[in-house]
């Protein structure tokens, strides 16, 4: 905020207290607080995340007041993280990341009176709710434009860790490229971090030297999309954020993640005190998970399909996982017609029939 | 496993690319370090160097202005740590880490305004003849000029501090600072001089990934490669041509790790992605214990200098 904005908005609640306006006389705005795991310029995830959390402020005006910290580390120290936040006032705190799932639970147990919301976690308690998108469902479109697109017939896919959440897009976006193009093949690296820009460009390069030329990622930057720029005839889609910048090739298209309408319809229930802990896990159909733009660098018919995907996806009359399906050892997973359950895929630790290699533990 | 995937030419034409920034800021932080200073700021210079550079070469459309940028940017920081530590005796271990502070937060808001655009690219090498050799042409020869530049400066120090009068002063300076005060040397100059050469590699060695490797900015862009350069230095025991080996022994291995994941060989995934920490840590300590009288640390290293004392 410039100075002089801050004596504006200074000299305009002075203003309004003088001449008595109810300035939410009771004990001020409700403070909500957001843990991040990267840089709110990550470009991706945690862009995605601030976002939102922009979107609520402009939402509620001078009702709610939020803060956040970046770059907080998975593990031990978020939990300090998270009690610095309590003990700033916060009432409402959004952790936005799976590896502080633990560190959650425990600062939960601690202050009952704080509400706390866990993203992409399967842990609650009565003031913690989990929030999730249905990644997969994206990856299911994106899988088909891979399918498409490759001429090598080999796609990379960069992990960050093997959780449950990693593992459903690998095998949502494998199961729909193999449907469109048999000849498939998926090659993961997994590079054991969500934000690290130079290793992403090295596992992008070590996919692009072994000959593969779609690469998808799960990871938050923007360096898979660089390094493809550099290679040429790579393709690339955005993750958890447009990456708009590499638009028309590589990126061909993207998922984006859209926290908005969840985060205002959270803070709207603390405010009323309807606040309940529950679990939401929303897709394409409620507008948590929305396809990017898909450049003109897709031909038409392919273009064509991945939006009539998306549109059978959203409108729940498909699901990306439905058999027949096997695991990767060849058992029947799913048989025809079998949807899987979301506490399957919410635990998901193995690979579809198809893909080689295997999970870390 | 299918090996055969991996094509071992372009494995070690990555590695070197993998290895260059680790290296250029390393190499700064020896000379600093064998001037008696440790600055444990890399980090912070690293970064700053990142972003001004990205600055500079988006501004200019060189790259090459660029890095001249990210040298001045990681220098001026270091400058800051000079005057601290050098002139107002702050205790070095403490301003360095507030240095690596400092730099993150600059460069996340100098940054905020060149997430997503792209840099001028750098162009490759190519000399005729020379690059074409079968093997060696793509390995050695087919490198953007940072790669060079950056063994360069390893050479050169290392001649620098073998064999020049200059490099004698300053290693006394760093073995004992009052013997050399005694002597007539400046040890404050010579010092402060140590840490802006310092900063403007750890900026170079930024730059490389922001304008190079990477090439973009993104916050956090360099991700912890100050600290893991600050550690190569300890476990090169301070000699220049370790260095490069384990600045090189840390890249290749980052790089073969993740080649060796995409062919699915049976290693679990966790042990690859330690791998580029363990080797190099034990190749170096085998290194240092084998021959005998390795050299250690400096010995005035992260001790004041007052001329009164």
């Amino acid at each position: 905020m410039k100075r002089r904005t801050l004596l504006a908005s200074g000299a305009g609640a002075a203003l309004a207290a003088s001449l008595g306006l109810p300035l939410r006389a009771q004990d001020g705005p409700l403070k909500v607080g957001f843990i991040y795991v990267g840089p709110v310029g990550d470009g991706g995830w945690t862009f995605q995340h601030d976002q939102a959390r922009q979107a609520v402020e402009a939402h509620f005006g001078d009702a709610v007041e939020t803060i956040y910290q970046e770059s907080v580390p998975e593990g031990a120290d978020a939990e300090r993280a998270i009690t610095q936040m309590v003990l700033q006032g916060c009432k409402l705190i959004f952790t936005t990341s799976f590896g502080y799932m633990d560190a959650t639970v425990n600062v939960a147990a601690q202050f009952p009176d704080v509400k706390f919301e866990h993203a992409t976690g399967y842990k609650t308690a009565p003031n913690l709710a989990t929030y999730d998108a249905r990644f997969y469902e994206g990856r299911a479109v994106i899988g088909t434009i891979a399918g498409r697109m490759t001429k090598s017939n080999k796609i990379g896919y960069i992990g960050s860790f093997p959780i449950p959440e990693v593992i459903q897009g690998i095998n949502s976006s494998f199961i729909h490229a193999r449907k469109v193009n048999p000849d498939v093949e998926m090659v993961v690296a997994w590079a054991y971090t969500w934000f690290d820009p130079a290793k992403e460009a090295d596992a992008a390069k070590a996919m692009i030297e072994q000959g593969v030329d779609v690469v998808m990622q799960h990871t938050d930057s923007t360096a898979p999309q660089a390094a493809a720029a550099e290679a040429g005839n790579v393709f690339t889609f955005g993750q958890a954020s447009d990456m708009a910048a590499f638009k028309p090739t590589p990126r061909i298209s993207s998922i984006i993640d859209n926290w908005a309408p969840y985060y205002i319809k959270r803070v709207q229930a603390v405010l009323d005190g309807t606040w309940e802990s529950s679990r939401f896990w929303g897709g394409i159909g409620d507008g948590e998970v929305l396809i990017g733009d898909i450049t003109e660098a897709v031909p038409a018919e392919v273009k064509a399909e991945a939006e009539a995907l998306r549109d059978a996806i959203g409108s729940g009359a498909y699901h990306p996982f439905t058999g027949p399906l096997s695991k990767q050892d060849g058992s029947v997973w799913l048989a025809e017609g079998e949807v899987a359950t979301d506490e399957v895929l919410s635990g998901m630790n193995f690979y579809v029939e198809g893909i080689v290699g295997d999970i870390p533990s | 496993m299918d090996l055969s995937a991996i094509n071992p030419i372009l494995l070690v034409a990555s590695l070197m690319v993998a290895a260059t920034p680790i290296l250029l800021a390393a190499i700064g932080e020896l000379v600093v370090e064998r001037a008696g200073v440790l600055n444990l700021g890399v980090e912070g210079m690293m970064i700053t160097g990142a972003i001004v550079g990205f600055i500079v070469a988006t501004a200019t459309g060189s790259p090459w202005i660029g890095f001249l940028g990210a040298a001045a940017g990681g220098a001026a920081l270091s400058l800051l740590f000079a005057v601290l530590t050098q002139f107002l005796l702050s205790n070095q271990v403490a301003t360095g880490l507030a240095l690596t502070l400092v730099g993150l937060g600059l460069s996340s808001l100098l940054g905020q305004n060149y997430v997503g655009i792209r840099a001028p690219s750098v162009p490759s090498i190519h000399i005729p003849v020379i690059s074409d050799i079968p093997v060696i042409g793509p390995i050695l020869f087919q490198h953007d000029p940072m790669v060079y530049v950056g063994l360069g400066i390893c050479l050169g120090v290392w001649a620098f501090l073998k064999y020049s009068r200059a490099g004698l002063v300053l290693r006394a300076v760093g073995e004992n600072h009052d013997a050399a005060h005694a002597l007539g040397y400046k040890v404050i100059r010579v010092r402060v001089l140590a840490i802006l050469f310092g900063g403007a590699c750890a900026g170079l060695g930024g730059a490389y990934l922001s304008l190079v490797r990477v090439p973009q900015w993104t916050e956090g862009v360099t991700a912890g490669a100050g600290w893991i350069a600050l550690a190569i230095v300890v476990f090169a025991s301070w000699r220049p041509g370790r260095l490069v080996i384990g600045a090189y022994l840390f890249g290749g291995v980052t790089v073969l790790q993740l080649n060796l994941q995409l062919v699915n060989v049976p290693i679990p995934v966790e042990i690859l992605s330690m791998a580029p920490y363990l080797v190099t840590i034990l190749t170096l300590v085998l290194l240092s214990a084998g021959r005998g009288g390795a050299m250690g640390a400096p010995g005035s290293l992260g001790k004041h200098f007052h001329a009164s004392s």
